[in-house]
């Protein structure tokens, strides 16, 4: 087990630069997911990290080393791709003891250590058996077996359920996480999927464009977005966004849209009365109430089971509102809602957080 | 709906037998007058076999004549040829298809080059480039030349097979601890073993026939490859058509062998189950 640390990481391909400068320390036996969406340039990141990338410039460090002209053999890390990538002509046991084999370990060691894999991730019934004969679940299983025989000092997964059914996704995903706290093991996952992210991680890095937008707790992601990015990528439904001018009035802050509508906001440091700012509400933060400040009217209903998402427009503005409420099945062609201050996101016109 | 579906298939099948006629026709007349004795040969008319068989134009050709010699010429001729082309072309493909390096493109053009040309014009450069190293009229001589004409579509062959080879596979075998070597070795080469297999065949074939070269460069019986043996079987006021078809039936055998060999690696889909599909 070991951290990692990345400094000033940079990579171009060609003269296309992909990732701006990107700074990271990841602590001994942390979880740390990295999330953006396709092109943000965090899978160039893991796969630097392994050694599959050249490095433009930066230094990245494993337990402290400096590992920039390693080869990825030299490296001791272990990765698990999103195409699995197994070896169609090994046999399950001869996948998973490839690595050991490569590195001369005795039969009894490679015996104990693959029997030990196996029975942690069920697949002795399947150790004779190739690649081609199981289904996917398996085979993910599989490619988190050959990751696990031997103790690497970090594990990297690339997007490892993104070829499984929903169902299947979700079961891999809570073995995947207790399999963090059975090994304590240094891990860096690569998602776009955001509820994975939230779920797995012990820290999120967001990226876009291949810039780190912020590093925090699942919880810090999304309480307090640092940037409209972060705020509109984590959270599903996503974010609800007004444009307009910020105006302070004594105490009070509003919020000016273009249609001279003024929204309550919250006052705040960093920005002066008149100039722009966006203002951010999650789906499940709205409230729907007979007395509330604002009318809304209803485009669309979409019913999830567990909750509702309804579509309304708030004077020209589209809206989204998660509600637990079944009532509002049949809400009638408008609803009153009501914004709560308490849960008001501001970000400046750079998009950057407020307050 | 059903009739018209039927009648589809037996015209489809029919088309498939009329072909397969077509092109088999003439192996089979080989066949034939192989087996037709002399006497009988311009004396029946065509028939489509002769009222009486004999197989004495194989004895005739295995005991007294110098196709023995031919046939051994041309099987290390041609198993030389193949095997260094596809090694060299294995190297040559992988590279191709993995690496990024300078002069790719230009590389890959010069190889197609080469093969634009009409060997005809390329004979007397190469006998006069051969004949001062003492390369005429050896068998070596002969692996050389048909090892240069082969590589460049050989390896274009084994880049193809390469290429549909996920890279994620070489990925994880070298982060599991392997050389780029040692993955190309141990993971990639067992996967291209239809390609290989395919490379192999197509080269055998190619210098097991050729003639042109083999004629130019080779005088005499002793370096002489059965194509050119074949020859000997013209003189100059008659054609000894029977012993000449028993002997072209003799070459087909070792190329026959050779397929039956590699074919259950021609038809093996080895990659399924590598990465998800």
């Amino acid at each position: 087990m070991a951290s990692i640390d990345i400094e000033g990481i940079r990579k171009s391909f060609g003269a296309f630069p992909v990732l701006h400068g990107v700074d990271l320390a990841i602590r001994d036996g942390e979880f740390v997911v990295l999330v953006g969406p396709s092109g943000c340039g965090k899978s160039t990141l893991l796969r630097m990290i392994a050694g599959l990338e050249e490095v433009t410039a930066g230094d990245i460090r494993i337990d402290g080393k400096r590992v920039n002209d390693l080869a990825p053999k030299d490296r001791d890390i272990a990765m698990v791709f999103q195409s699995y990538a197994l070896y169609p002509h090994m046999s399950v046991a001869d996948n998973m003891s490839y690595s050991l084999r490569l590195r001369r370990s005795t039969k009894e060691k490679i015996a104990s250590a693959v029997s030990g894999a196996a029975a942690k991730l069920g697949l002795d019934p399947l150790l004779e058996r190739r690649p081609r004969a199981l289904s996917g679940g398996q085979r993910q299983r599989v490619a988190m077996g050959r990751a696990i025989v031997r103790q690497p000092k970090a594990f990297l997964f690339d997007e490892p359920l993104s070829n499984l059914d929903a169902r299947l996704r979700e079961q891999m995903r809570a073995e995947i996480k207790k399999l963090h706290g059975d090994l304590r093991a240094t891990s860096i996952y690569v998602t776009h999927d955001q509820i994975e992210a939230m779920t797995l991680a012990d820290r999120i890095v967001a990226m876009h464009g291949g810039v780190v937008q912020q590093v925090g707790t699942p919880l810090d992601l999304y309480d307090r977005p640092a940037n409209l990015f972060v705020a509109g990528f984590i959270g599903s439904p996503g974010m609800n966004f007004f444009e307009g001018r910020y105006l302070v009035s004594g105490d009070h802050a509003d919020l000016k849209l273009e249609n001279d509508v003024t929204l309550p906001a919250r006052r705040v440091g960093g920005i002066e009365s008149g100039e722009p700012a966006t203002l951010g509400i999650r789906p499940e933060h709205v409230v729907i109430t007979e007395g509330g400040a604002l009318e809304g009217r209803v485009d669309l209903i979409e019913p999830t089971g567990f909750g509702i998402i309804m579509h309304v427009t708030v004077h020209d503005v589209p809206l989204k509102v998660f509600t637990l409420n079944r009532a509002m099945l049949n809400p009638g062609a408008t609803v009153r809602l009501d914004l709560p201050r308490d849960k008001l996101h501001l970000f400046d016109g750079e998009g950057r957080r407020l307050g | 709906m059903r009739t018209r579906q039927l009648a589809f298939t037996v015209a489809h099948r029919l088309a498939i037998l009329a072909y397969i006629v077509f092109a088999l026709f003439p192996l089979f007349w080989l066949l034939k007058v192989s087996v037709t004795p002399n006497d009988l040969l311009y004396s029946e008319g065509v028939r489509m076999w002769p009222s009486r068989a004999t197989l004495e134009h194989y004895t005739f050709v295995i005991a007294h004549s110098a196709f023995p010699t031919f046939f051994k010429n041309s099987l290390i001729v041609a198993g030389s040829t193949a095997v260094t082309v596809t090694i060299l072309a294995s190297l040559a493909g992988y590279a191709l298809s993995r690496f990024r390096f300078r002069a790719k493109y230009w590389i890959v053009a010069l190889m197609l080059i080469t093969q634009m040309f009409p060997l005809v014009m390329l004979v007397a450069p190469i006998f006069k480039m051969l004949s001062p190293l003492g390369l005429t009229n050896s068998l070596t001589g002969l692996v050389i030349v048909y090892t240069a004409f082969n590589v460049p579509f050989a390896t274009f062959l084994m880049q193809s097979f390469f290429d549909g080879i996920p890279k994620d596979l070489e990925e994880a075998a070298m982060i599991d601890g392997a050389t780029q070597f040692i993955a190309f070795r141990q993971i990639i080469l067992p996967l291209t073993l239809p390609g290989i297999a395919a490379t192999l065949g197509f080269v055998f074939t190619a210098a097991w026939s050729e003639l042109l070269f083999a004629l130019m460069l080779i005088s005499g019986n002793d370096a002489a490859t059965f194509p050119v043996g074949l020859l000997t079987f013209v003189s100059k006021f008659s054609v000894d058509f029977g012993q000449m078809m028993a002997a072209g039936i003799l070459a087909l055998i070792p190329a026959c062998l050779f397929f039956l060999l590699i074919q259950r690696y021609l038809v093996q889909g080895l990659t399924a189950g590598a990465v998800k599909g």
